[in-house]
């Protein structure tokens, strides 16, 4: 069977079969069964192009399996089963199209062997996903799809543009390792870095990802990204760049999280955050740092995914998702907030929890590169996270002051799967072979030795010492509700002024730069509209003899080259 | 099967192919007149294009490998005699044209019975077929006279056809009138062109004045000739600036007969023009590979953009279709700009699955103006869900338009921008794909006005009658079958392309002079 067709098609046969069934527990079965089937088959699936197509003289590669393309393809069904189990009780056909067409185009992508396939599943994700985001139905978030939408096809056109202009240098299509310096890389690079929300192209993930459903987000969380991730690990592994780029990506978004009050929306920062360290191991491209950029990539969907299914949780029963109405949920949902902290624990990269096993296969890498600097940046944004995602969420979730709100417990879905989840992380952190084995190269790597286990609580419990001690003692100002446990208490004041100001500046700059172009645009689209508009010149009906005019001007032209030559 | 050597005795029915393909139609239009009803005429027009489209069929299948078919009418051999000569070119645009008027017809019975008074149907089932007549003898013919007679019947049977959308509109009567003194004018100046290539070369056989061309270099007159012709031809394709008969000939002409004359009346034109700039005046003259680069190219750039814009802030669905139709036609004439093989196959494998695009756009405004009466935006809101399978269709066809990978669309375009890469210019290519995104906003406009909005008040679900539907997903079927099969076409295309650029081989007669 699996030699007849490439999984991806798997999962359209699934999202075509949907609208004819009428019963929304079948559909909803459908949605969990596919992914365990296309979690078998890529278990199975042998080594090497599978499955190819000649497609006007190109032959296209549908499934190329290695190792690095079979981890994330695995990891993609189990985030699909897990994330389609989460939305078990939505009866919203869009949305259950959507997202077995979007997981499906993302481990069609993972699988394809040359760049117009990588194009045509590219554009897959794009449209399928933006119907997660429409599917609230609200004229906010239908504006947010239009902008996402408008930044992933973009990104796409982009990508074939690289792809026509790479073939047009190299004569080849194929999907492989591939040098920056020619146009087309160039082109095929940028595509990647917009899909991979790079700094400064990042701003459609914070934009969309908190204003998709609930069960929408944490589909739309598992799979852009880290197909991004995937791309740039096969496409540009060991350019230097990308350490650089991956090490700003790590350190920005933290600021950016302290402030934000919307839960989601810190997470989705500290999704950019996360994706930094898969960026850097893709940067310093050694063999342990391609691990740990595969292994990270597989404990971040399971981590990632299961923070955003607890704060959606939250937001399902009580409404909302920002910090300052929310607190003392523990009560009433102690199970979420269990989950939650599990989630949060293993994103912090405790000990015993996936976070741990994988994260530091970066830094080890990294340190070793004699990237010190890096390394030391890497180390800030790890206190960094544990803050903003490892105390801040749950702390003002489910801890905190009583907010009052006494919401009933998640559903039964939901827990199972938040459970299904945590498990996971917790097995990746405790016993973390299996994982190792799946990786695209040998692991010789012991992350439980005492320096590592030592060095990381350290700087767990100093942050956290420093956390309670500010928070019990009140030196901190009420109203930003946060610490930067990183700094030496001397900054607490002046840290968080600065790291306002500085996004005051950066908000300011951004909406009058936005603001500039937008209104350039409006000008221009009204100039067109005057001239091209139905009544505009270039439109309108002309008289006769204007016509006739202009075909003697046109003979007159045409004689005139013909003449002169 | 190249016949070099004509037997001009026990001739099979087989050999009479290429004037059966002209014959069928143009005995058919009286017939449907004398018969004087309407079913019947319907009838008539069916089978005899029908016929013409299974012929043209047979034809195709002999010329696939390059070779050509020469017929000799009434026996009179060539040069003095009128030639008929079929070649992977222009067979393919008769399998295109009647293919097209094949599915029109049943699409025609049912929407012109709301369009066009029921006395007035029979004639003009007659002047479909005389439109149709004479845009096969436009493809099939190796004379150039010969090409402006048909030229001429089926440009008269055409304005007849546009001013029959006055009973719902009565600009349809001054658009015809503009096309008629528009088309009057291109065909005086494409005889004109005729007449000073018959001075310089004192023959009409289009490969004879080819090769005499050839051996005698080029002059004043020559040159004069090229450039009439391009202009008067150039008419006709709705080039850029002499575009300004289309939109509204396409506008207030009936549907059906829009569909038509979008999917084939510019493209025959197109095909005359790269019969004449390639087969006639071949690109080792200078003038004629300037006048491509510098007339043809540009103008087909800003066409591209000019009328995509135009077609963005258009209101009307129908003439949004027509200024589409022009920026599209801007792709051709940059293939044919581009003056490579590929460039040609592009250009050539465009008109077809062009044409088969707007076919099944215009057949779907067509069902669509069927219940709402109008094509303007505001009259067809939430027809998404009032009407599912015309809107699914148009869909279809306007992704094709956008050249989405999956639909002939995009084969053409991308044998386009592969040409532009050839060539080395980037720029173009660039361009391409610029256009593209514009198209993808046209298109945008009328799926959210389809299925964005909600539908009229009371408005219940009521689909196009099935003579409009089956024909309408047919074009949007083959729409998406060309897409996957892209090679069909562009082996095709290139074949005509290549056989296009190479000298034909001079004829038999010539080589005794």
């Amino acid at each position: 069977m699996i030699d007849m067709f490439p999984v991806a098609f798997l999962f359209f046969l699934g999202a075509a079969v949907l609208p004819i069934l009428k019963n929304g527990n079948l559909r909803a079965a459908i949605l969990l069964v596919v992914p365990v089937i296309a979690l078998l088959s890529v278990w199975s699936l042998p080594e090497g192009n599978l499955w190819t197509v000649s497609f006007l003289g190109f032959d296209l590669d549908f499934v190329r399996v290695d190792k690095l393309s079979r981890i994330f393809a695995l990891i993609f069904c189990i985030a699909a089963f897990l994330g389609n189990l989460y939305a078990w009780h939505v009866r919203d056909l869009i949305q259950q199209v959507a997202a077995l067409l979007y997981a499906g185009s993302a481990i069609g992508a993972v699988f394809a062997g040359d760049l117009l396939t990588l194009f045509l599943y590219w554009e897959g994700t794009a449209i399928a996903s933006v119907f997660l985001i429409w599917a609230r139905r609200t004229q906010g978030a239908y504006h947010t799809g239009m902008r996402y939408l408008i930044v992933q096809i973009s990104s796409g056109v982009i990508l074939l543009a690289g792809a026509a202009v790479f073939y047009h240098e190299t004569g080849s299509l194929v999907f492989e390792q591939m040098t920056l310096g020619s146009l087309g890389t160039w082109l095929i690079f940028i595509a990647f870095g917009i899909k991979c929300a790079f700094p400064l192209l990042h701003n459609w993930l914070q934009d969309s990802y908190p204003a998709a459903t609930i069960t929408g987000t944490v589909i739309l969380s598992s799979f852009t990204t880290k197909l991004a991730v995937y791309s740039l690990a096969r496409g540009f592994a060991g350019t230097e760049m990308l350490i650089y780029i991956g090490a700003i990506m790590t350190l920005f978004p933290i600021f950016y999280a302290v402030i934000e009050n919307d839960l989601r929306r810190v997470l989705a920062y500290s999704l950019n955050n996360q994706l930094g360290f898969m960026v850097v191991g893709v940067g310093v491209g050694t063999e342990l740092a391609l691990n740990g950029t595969a292994a990270h990539a597989f404990a971040h969907i399971l981590y990632k995914s299961l923070l955003f299914m607890s704060i959606g949780a939250v937001l399902f029963r009580t409404g909302t998702a920002k910090g300052s109405e929310l607190g003392g949920l523990y009560k009433t949902m102690p199970l979420t907030m269990i989950f939650c902290v599990i989630g949060a624990a293993s994103i912090s990269a405790f000990p015993l929890f996936s976070g741990f096993v994988t994260k530091s296969l970066i830094l080890s890498a990294s340190a070793k590169e004699g990237y010190y600097v890096v390394w030391g940046i890497l180390l800030f944004a790890s206190a960094g996270v544990f803050h903003h995602s490892g105390i801040k969420i749950p702390y003002f979730a489910f801890f905190a002051h009583d907010s009052g709100l006494r919401p009933k417990e998640a559903p039964k879905n939901m827990l199972w799967a938040m459970g299904m989840t945590s498990f996971l992380c917790i097995a990746v952190g405790v016993y973390p072979d299996p994982l190792y084995a799946l990786l695209p190269y040998e692991v010789k790597y012991v992350s439980y030795t005492t320096e590592h286990v030592v060095t990381q609580l350290q700087l767990l419990f100093f942050s956290a010492l420093a956390f309670t001690v500010l928070m019990r003692t009140g030196i901190y100002p009420p109203e930003l509700r946060s610490v930067n446990l990183d700094s030496d208490w001397t900054y607490r004041k002046f840290l968080p002024r600065v790291v306002m100001n500085i996004a005051g500046l950066m908000n300011r700059i951004w909406m009058a730069q936005t603001s500039f172009w937008t209104q350039k645009l409006e000008t221009i689209v009204r100039q067109l509209y005057r001239s091209h508009g139905p009544e505009g010149r270039i439109a309108r009906v002309w008289p006769t003899g204007a016509m006739v005019l202009w075909i003697s001007v046109f003979l007159g032209a045409t004689l005139i080259v013909n003449y002169l030559s | 099967m190249a016949t070099s050597e004509i037997q001009h005795t026990a001739l099979t029915l087989h050999d009479q192919l290429p004037i059966l393909q002209v014959a069928i139609p143009l005995l058919a239009a009286p017939l449907c007149v004398l018969v004087g009803q309407r079913h019947a005429a319907w009838w008539i027009a069916f089978i005899s294009s029908f016929a013409a489209f299974v012929i043209s069929c047979l034809l195709l299948v002999q010329v696939t490998d390059g070779s050509y078919i020469s017929y000799e009418i009434g026996g009179w051999a060539p040069p003095l005699g009128i030639e008929y000569r079929v070649d992977a070119l222009n067979a393919f645009m008769l399998f295109l044209v009647s293919g097209i008027a094949t599915l029109i017809l049943p699409f025609a019975s049912a929407s012109i019975g709301q369009e066009v008074p029921e006395r007035n149907h029979t004639l003009l089932y007659s002047c479909f077929l005389l439109c149709l007549t004479g845009l096969l003898g436009v493809l099939i013919t190796g004379d150039a006279f010969n090409v402006f007679v048909f030229l001429e019947i089926s440009s008269l049977s055409t304005y007849v056809l546009v001013a029959q959308g006055a009973y719902r509109d009565k600009r349809a009567l001054t658009a015809a009138y503009d096309y008629l003194i528009m088309g009057t004018i291109g065909a005086t100046f494409f005889v004109i062109g005729l007449g000073f290539l018959y001075m310089a070369t004192g023959t009409l056989n289009m490969a004879d004045i080819a090769a005499r061309i050839a051996e005698q270099g080029d002059n004043r007159t020559v040159r004069a000739a090229f450039a009439f012709i391009l202009v008067g031809m150039g008419l006709k394709v709705a080039i850029y600036p002499l575009h300004h008969w289309l939109p509204n000939a396409y506008t207030f002409a009936p549907s059906a007969i829009t569909a038509f004359l979008a999917a084939t009346a510019t493209k025959v034109a197109i095909y005359v023009w790269l019969r004449f700039m390639f087969g006639v005046f071949r690109p080792d003259f200078l003038f004629d590979v300037y006048t491509l680069q510098f007339i043809i190219l540009p103008f087909g750039l800003i066409a591209m953009f000019a009328a995509s814009f135009v077609a963005i802030f258009q209101r009307d669905f129908k003439r949004m279709l027509a200024y589409s139709s022009i920026a599209q036609i801007g792709y051709m004439l940059l293939g044919i700009g581009l003056i490579s093989a590929t460039g040609l196959t592009a250009t050539i494998s465009h008109l077809f699955n062009h044409g088969i695009t707007k076919a099944a756009l215009f057949m779907g405004v067509g069902a669509l103006v069927f219940y709402s009466g109008s094509s303007f935006y505001d009259r067809l809101e939430g027809r998404g869900r009032t009407m599912p399978w015309t809107s699914a269709a148009i869909v279809i066809g306007g992704l094709s338009l956008i050249g989405v990978p999956g639909t002939a669309g995009f084969v053409s375009k991308w044998v386009l921008v592969q040409a532009a890469f050839e060539k080395g210019w980037w720029p173009i290519a660039a361009l391409i794909v610029a256009s593209s995104l514009l198209a993808v906003i046209y298109v945008w406009r009328v799926i959210e006005t389809l299925y964005l909005t909600a539908p009229a008040e009371g408005a219940a679900r009521r689909e196009a009658p099935l003579p409009m539907l089956i024909p309408l997903w047919i074009a949007a079927l083959s729409c998406i079958y060309f897409g996957f099969d892209g090679v069909f076409v562009v082996d095709i295309a290139r074949t005509a392309a290549e056989g296009l650029l190479t000298s034909p081989t001079p004829l038999p007669l010539l080589e005794g002079n």
